[in-house]
């Protein structure tokens, strides 16, 4: 029993412990599966996601590794093609740029390099996100490059749900997963989940609604459920979809819903220029263009480095109020 | 019915299909299928036309005798005293 | 006085290096211009004397102002140019921020209407102009033309536009002449076995039920077209598709000019008096203005018909994306060779252009065959 499993008579349960049950679940089924990454063991991770496994699986399964994200990823790579399952925490995504080479260049590709002959079941998880004032080396959202690359699937779960289920279904994968958690989420409180696996196919309509389509993932879920409230509040019905997976992504979702709605908004956290906003925001161009009623709108941090200060730091991300308005204006005045 | 009226019923009708043109402004002997740009379905309604309006049914064979506004007027003459 | 930069509006000389009545070649330095960023030798890019300099030394003058006159070897001096007006040198104005959503249509242009919009109009016959936008910045959306669609079903569309009319048709036969590569058949059909059946139809009917010659024309192609899928269809970037339905289209010219060709629907399946009515309605509608734009856009095939006071036969040009256009001459009395006799009988000249890209001579003179037979029995169309 780990301290901040949810207290007894309560079928509540946080992010953070979602994620944990995941792993141990995981680590409890397949002995080839085991964590590593920079301070989860005495630590208990970063984030405390994995407080408690080191005293529950020993020094063999939960790693503590040296600051060398290069090192301890190509680690999990070779332990990936060596029949492992490993599980490689990476502190913040800022950070995993340090090991970008071993992701994009090894990962990504081998099975296509080696003609099919190695898988590379390797998962990796990390936080991404601003919010907790830990300024621009830790906060940024770039999971966007990541879903730029072919031989990678990027998940990005935006509910305990999904935090509790996705894991599993990443390591079954026999290619390499990539699991952003968003450091805003792990605090999140929800109904206990079952242990059933979930879907890594496929996007999820959150909320439904026939006047505009709201796409989003991750962290910028609650944000626009709460956007959406608002817009309820003026008898406008937005549909929120949670992207769930950035690559490969679920276009048929996103279409059908846009075709139905007509308006679309996307609320992504990272910069606009050049990110998965703009790929979505094309795709719809690309697909449902006779559809639409409006110019689709994004909503995007601002385009400088994340700042410290809360208020600056309040200020340079989507809120609220930002996605009311730019779903407001697909609908013109009322 | 006179002459003129039956002009007049004539003219109307032609104008109906052919606003561009005003049928009382040509020559009584022009051949309307030139002058007015009437083809084999402006000749149909104008049968057509006349025919709900005169009761006077003109069959395929005369269609020749209509092709001038003078002609219409006195083959419709004819036609209507012979009723 | 050059542009020595792309910032740079205006420049001082400071000091000429030729006098007047010095020979000057292409690439002597002749005077110096001191700007913001320094002092910049002028090179200059003719040969000749220097007859006359403009401006003189201290003076700060905008770009573009002759600083001197040249005049080329032989050459009479040329009057003094007049100096370009003053113009005050002011900074550039401040650029506009780019705008975030697209800006509205300036008046006069086409409405301002989104895609959706756009699409549902020309289904349903709206004309976007007529309406108010109810989307972002006064934008047509698709829930406005559903309401006017809703409240005028049948709204008349007003006059064709003949200028663009005849826009359209030039660009759609450039069009097709560019990219199709057309072939050419054409056959006479005897017609005295049709036109007889039709007179004997229509004797006993009053002339609200009377069917014209190119009513059984177009019902012939319809039908042989059935087995000829490979001139029924549109061709576009990814190949030819095969409607799965005949949808001929008719070519009516417009008084004064201009051509229209829109669809009777399934007319292979319609009979004769329905596809009369539908032709008579079309005509008339095409006359008043009044069709619907999926009229235009249906067809799958096109039946040009001279009529009775064209000529014997025509080549016509395919309507892309269709991929076959048949053409009718006027029915004429003509010699008609039969059993070792010549004969009088009316006869017309029925042709067909195809997209060789789609179709061949060989499969398509079969299709002309069976539109023949076809005329040969009018009672089976």
């Amino acid at each position: 029993m780990t301290a901040d499993r949810p207290p007894p008579g309560t079928n509540e349960i946080t992010y953070r412990e979602a994620v944990k049950q995941a792993i141990r679940d995981a680590m409890i089924r397949d002995p080839r599966v085991f964590l590593m990454g920079e301070d989860v063991g005495r630590y208990g991770g970063c984030y405390a996601v994995s407080k408690g496994l080191l005293e529950e699986f020993g020094p063999e399964r939960i790693r503590d590794t040296p600051l060398s994200e290069s090192t301890f990823t190509g680690a999990g790579i070779g332990a990936a093609l060596g029949g492992m399952r490993p599980i490689v925490e990476i502190m913040t995504v800022n950070f995993s740029l340090l090991a970008l080479d071993q992701i994009v260049n090894n990962a990504a590709t081998l099975l296509h390099m080696s003609g099919g002959l190695f898988n590379v079941p390797l998962v990796i998880r990390m936080a991404t996100g601003a919010g907790r004032q830990l300024a621009a080396q830790h906060s940024h959202s770039l999971e966007g490059w990541y879903a730029h690359v072919p031989g990678l699937k990027v998940l990005a779960p935006a509910t305990i749900e999904d935090a509790r289920g996705m894991l599993w279904p990443a390591l079954e994968d026999p290619d390499p997963v990539l699991i952003f958690e968003h450091v805003m989420l792990y605090n999140d409180t929800g109904p206990l989940p079952d242990r059933r696996p979930v879907d890594i196919t496929k996007a999820a309509v959150r909320r439904p609604g026939k006047d505009v389509t709201i796409i989003t993932y991750g962290g910028m879920l609650p944000k626009t459920l709460a956007a959406a409230d608002m817009l309820a509040a003026d008898g406008i019905a937005a549909e929120v979809i949670d992207l769930r997976v950035l690559r490969p992504l679920d276009e048929e979702t996103v279409i059908a819903s846009v075709r139905r709605t007509r308006r679309a908004v996307i609320v992504d956290e990272g910069w606009r220029s050049g990110s998965l906003s703009a790929e979505i925001s094309a795709r719809i161009m690309e697909q449902a263009f006779w559809d639409l009623d409006a110019p689709v709108g994004r909503v995007c941090s601002a385009e400088v480095p994340m700042p410290y200060p809360r208020h600056l730091e309040q200020a340079a991300l989507p809120q609220p109020d930002g996605i009311v308005a730019a779903a407001r204006a697909t609908l013109g005045p009322r | 019915m006179t002459e003129n009226e039956i002009r007049n019923v004539v003219i109307d009708e032609m104008r109906n299909l052919t606003p561009e043109i005003d049928p009382a402004e040509i020559s009584g002997d022009a051949d309307i299928r030139e002058a007015l740009d009437f083809d084999s379905m402006d000749i149909l309604n104008l049968v057509t036309a006349l025919h709900k309006r005169l009761g006077v049914d003109i069959p395929e064979a005369d269609y020749p005798k209509i092709t001038t506004v003078d002609g219409a007027v006195a083959y419709l003459r004819e036609r209507s005293r012979a009723a | 006085m050059p542009s020595l930069g792309a910032d740079m509006a205006a420049g001082k000389l400071v000091e000429w290096l030729k006098k007047p009545g010095d020979a000057v070649r292409r690439g002597d330095i002749v005077a110096v211009v001191e700007t913001q960023k320094g002092a910049i030798e002028v090179e200059i890019f003719e040969t000749g004397v220097l007859s006359e300099t403009l401006v003189p030394p201290g003076a700060t003058v905008p770009v573009g102002t002759p600083l001197a006159l040249i005049v080329g070897e032989g050459e009479p001096a040329r009057a003094r140019p007049t100096p370009p007006p003053e113009r005050p040198i002011a900074p550039a104005p401040p650029t506009a921020p780019p705008p975030v959503a697209p800006p509205p249509a300036a008046a006069g242009a086409r409405p301002l209407a989104s895609p959706a919009a756009r699409r549902l109009a020309a289904a349903r016959g709206v004309d976007l102009a007529a309406l108010t936008g109810s989307g972002p910045g006064g934008a047509v959306v698709s829930a406005d033309v559903e309401r006017a669609a809703e409240r005028a079903p049948a709204a008349a569309r007003g006059r064709i536009d003949l200028a663009a009319m005849r826009q359209a048709i030039a660009a759609a036969m450039a069009r097709s002449k560019r990219e199709i590569p057309h072939y050419y058949l054409s056959t006479s059909i005897d017609m005295t076995t049709a036109l007889a059946w039709l007179e004997a139809r229509n004797a006993d009917r009053p002339p609200a039920e009377r069917l014209l010659p190119a009513v059984l024309l177009v019902k012939a192609v319809a039908l042989a077209l059935r087995r000829f899928p490979e001139l029924n269809g549109f061709h576009s970037a990814d190949g030819f598709r095969p409607a799965e339905d005949v949808h001929v289209g008719v070519a009516i010219a417009l008084r004064g000019g201009g051509l229209v060709a829109p669809a009777i629907r399934d007319t292979a399946a319609r009979p004769l008096d329905d596809l009369m009515a539908a032709f008579r309605d079309l005509v008339a509608r095409v006359r008043a203005g009044t069709l619907r734009s999926s009229e235009l856009s249906d067809p799958t095939i096109t039946v040009s018909s001279l009529g009775e006071r064209g000529v014997e036969g025509m080549l016509a040009v395919i309507y892309p994306p269709q991929v076959a256009i048949v053409g009718f001459g006027s029915v004429t009395r003509r010699p008609w060779a039969t059993d070792d006799r010549v004969e009088v009988r009316p006869a017309v000249t029925a042709s067909l252009a195809g997209d060789h890209r789609v179709s061949d001579g060989h499969r398509a003179a079969l299709f002309l065959r069976e539109v023949d037979d076809l005329l040969q029995s009018p009672e089976r169309l």
